[in-house]
């Protein structure tokens, strides 16, 4: 509910002898008082913005969601991996220089815009879906980064069941993630289609899936991405399938607090940072070379990688982050379709095919606007 | 002729002794009122900042998000606040069953300790510490995941109970009252444990002498003294459960948070959701309050 990391304080200087508690009441904690009202009331405008706050706190706050492998999940070194974690990287190394500077918080699905909008966290790398509701002003008041992961709604079921269409779950209960998207497009869906159906709620998606596991429910609904992560944990995968029809568009992106464009700004070039990189070749093993080679030589004259770069012009200085945050982000977590295979890749146990998610160059939908 | 010395303290002017604790208490008053028009001030500065003024006009509008069977009747279309008011009967059939459930077995624990039957005396006991020191959460999650949706057969009896009551009773619904039960029950034995531990020794002894055995004792003579002291500690442990309640989400029923929860997603109208959830449960736990308050009364005037 809060403004933006805007806060009022009082401070409150108490007396030394209990004697003087009268008179210095008046000045000590009411005229403080006052004051403090008086200036929440006229709330200035100049606010700090995120970026600057980020940069002289030296770490990024970062609200994930810790029980998705494949988007942010524990290792068993007690640190977080996934997709989700490393856009929290990616922006981490490019404001303040170094990736592992990253306080997480694990976020609930209800949770998640709370922590955000009260200032707790800075960014929400969080499997978030961008919806007009979301996004808006008298909604949640959201401004989404570029779509980092195009999803759709599923429905995994019992392969033993039979089930092939959402009509083979007519009667039958369906268990979901309570405060997701999900709730809203399996009822929408269901009704147009007029099938009747029964669901439950749990608000953390472990609970949601060891309901399925035991039977409280005969399917689970959560974006395709998700349900392959559970899928992926559950005793035997290749029991459970996850039916062809999508419920829905679930385009995931990571989040700022409504109303800060330069930290907005900044989130946002650094996530299109990633896939230009990927467009261009640049990975976490050549990106020293391609520095080397554009500062002075064979390169050189290449002016556009020269200013993707940050050897030449100030693009990455006119939003307020060091000129080559590009190099910074790639140096520690590699471009998207790397950060992609790491965690999505078929070698993984959450392999997705990259589909949509494939740079435009390959016929997916990720395409960066020009670094000019 | 002397007078004798004035004690320094009453030497001070005669107002000045009146008119310090007045002014003690205004600055106290107005410390209060201060701090809480600041964060009033804060909260409306910075949602009209952010273009969010406090509305209530989205509670007409559907809902759309599906619930398990309930008490009352549901459709997605239905608007926000019928989805309110069925969470909270939802609430209220879970607290209401619950006292009435959690009542029954903390008696008996609380009695049970003070048998002469040495395995009754020890169950009692090991019941209390078990339930007393697992905390509410791990009692829904060990209830619904272990015994009701685990234990083969269980879930087929629960279906066989609500088709033989015709009330919509589901597993979630089961577990959620079973966990609640089982661990208020721990406290309200204490309480009665307590409450019995008041009544004086004599009590015990001049039922024994007039020839009466331990039940009757117990429930002629030592109980209805030890109700006075029971009540008042019975008001807070009933207050407990009803909050506990909100623990539902956890094991898949839609009880008033519950659905708090999804609403304030979907709209993102937090502050009015949990306003309503707050008044809801002031008069939930008001409605207890005032219920416990009653009985003690009646109880007092008994004599």
């Amino acid at each position: 509910m809060g403004g933006n990391g805007r806060v009022c304080h009082v401070k409150m200087a108490l007396p030394s002898k209990p004697l003087m508690l009268a008179k210095s009441f008046k000045r000590f904690v009411i005229a403080p008082l006052l004051l403090t009202l008086a200036s929440c009331a006229t709330a200035p405008e100049d606010k700090v913005s995120l970026l600057d706050q980020v940069q002289s706190r030296g770490e990024l706050r970062c609200g994930i969601s810790g029980t998705l492998p494949g988007f942010s999940y524990l290792n068993d070194d007690g640190s977080y991996t996934g997709l989700d974690v490393d856009i929290c990287r990616a922006v981490a190394a490019a404001t303040v220089g170094d990736a592992d500077k990253v306080d997480y918080t694990q976020l609930t699905a209800a949770q998640r815009f709370t922590a955000l909008s009260s200032g707790e966290i800075d960014l929400l790398s969080r499997n978030t879906t961008q919806t007009l509701s979301r996004d808006s002003a008298g909604g949640n008041g959201l401004t989404f980064a570029p779509v980092i992961f195009y999803d759709g709604q599923g429905i995994l079921v019992r392969r033993d069941r039979g089930v092939t269409t959402l009509e083979g779950l007519a009667n039958q209960t369906v268990c979901v993630g309570s405060g997701t998207t999900t709730e809203r497009n399996l009822n929408d869906v269901m009704q147009t289609r007029g099938i009747p159906y029964e669901a439950l709620k749990f608000e953390q998606a472990p609970d949601r899936d060891q309901a399925y596991l035991n039977g409280s429910c005969a399917a689970v609904t959560a974006d395709r991405s998700a349900l392959n992560s559970s899928r992926s944990g559950f005793p035997s995968p290749d029991d459970h399938v996850i039916l062809e029809e999508s419920l829905s568009k679930e385009p995931l992106a990571p989040a700022t607090v409504d109303g800060d464009d330069t930290w907005a700004d900044a989130v946002r070039w650094v996530v299109y940072g990633l896939m230009e990189a990927e467009e261009r070749g640049i990975t976490q093993d050549n990106v020293a070379d391609y520095v080397a080679s554009a500062t002075s030589g064979e390169q050189e004259e290449n002016a556009s990688l020269r200013r993707f770069l940050g050897i030449e012009g100030d693009l990455g200085t006119k939003l307020g982050l060091p000129n080559d945050f590009v190099v910074q982000a790639v140096e520690a977590v590699g471009n998207y379709g790397e950060i992609y295979g790491r965690h999505l890749g078929p070698d993984t146990r959450t392999a997705i095919p990259r589909g949509l998610n494939e740079s435009h160059v390959n016929g997916g939908l990720h395409y960066a606007p020009p670094f000019n | 002729m002397s007078l004798s010395p004035v004690p320094p303290r009453l030497r001070q002017p005669n107002w000045r002794r009146r008119l310090l604790p007045i002014l003690f208490q205004a600055a106290i008053g107005l410390l209060v009122l201060g701090a809480i028009a600041l964060v009033l001030s804060n909260l409306q500065v910075n949602l009209i900042r952010r273009g969010l003024g406090l509305s209530f006009d989205w509670l007409g509008r559907p809902a759309r998000f599906p619930l398990a069977q309930g008490f009352l009747p549901y459709k997605t279309a239905d608007s926000y606040a019928w989805a309110f008011v069925v969470g909270f009967v939802n609430s209220l059939q879970v607290v209401v069953v619950g006292l009435v459930l959690s009542t029954i077995l903390g008696v008996l624990a609380g009695a049970a300790s003070f048998s002469g039957n040495w395995l009754l005396r020890q169950l009692a006991n090991v019941y209390v510490a078990v339930a007393r020191n697992i905390p509410p959460l791990l009692h829904l999650l060990f209830w619904y995941f272990v015994v009701f949706t685990t234990l083969p057969g269980v879930r087929g009896h629960v279906n066989a109970l609500a088709a033989w009551l015709r009330l919509p009773i589901s597993v979630e619904f089961m577990a959620l009252l079973v966990g609640l039960t089982v661990y208020t029950g721990a406290y309200i034995a204490e309480v009665v444990r307590g409450g019995i531990n008041s009544v004086p020794r004599g009590q015990w002894e001049a039922a024994r002498s007039l020839g009466l055995n331990e039940g009757r004792t117990l429930r002629l003579v030592v109980l209805p003294q030890a109700l006075r002291a029971i009540l008042p500690g019975l008001n807070s442990q009933y207050i407990n459960l009803a909050k506990n309640s909100t623990l539902a989400i956890a094991v898949g029923y839609s009880d008033i948070f519950s659905i708090v929860n999804t609403t304030f997603t979907q709209t993102g109208r937090s502050i009015e959701a949990f306003v309503i959830l707050l008044l809801g449960f002031l008069v939930l736990d008001l409605l207890i309050s005032g219920g416990m308050n009653l009985l003690n009364q009646v109880v007092l005037r008994r004599g």
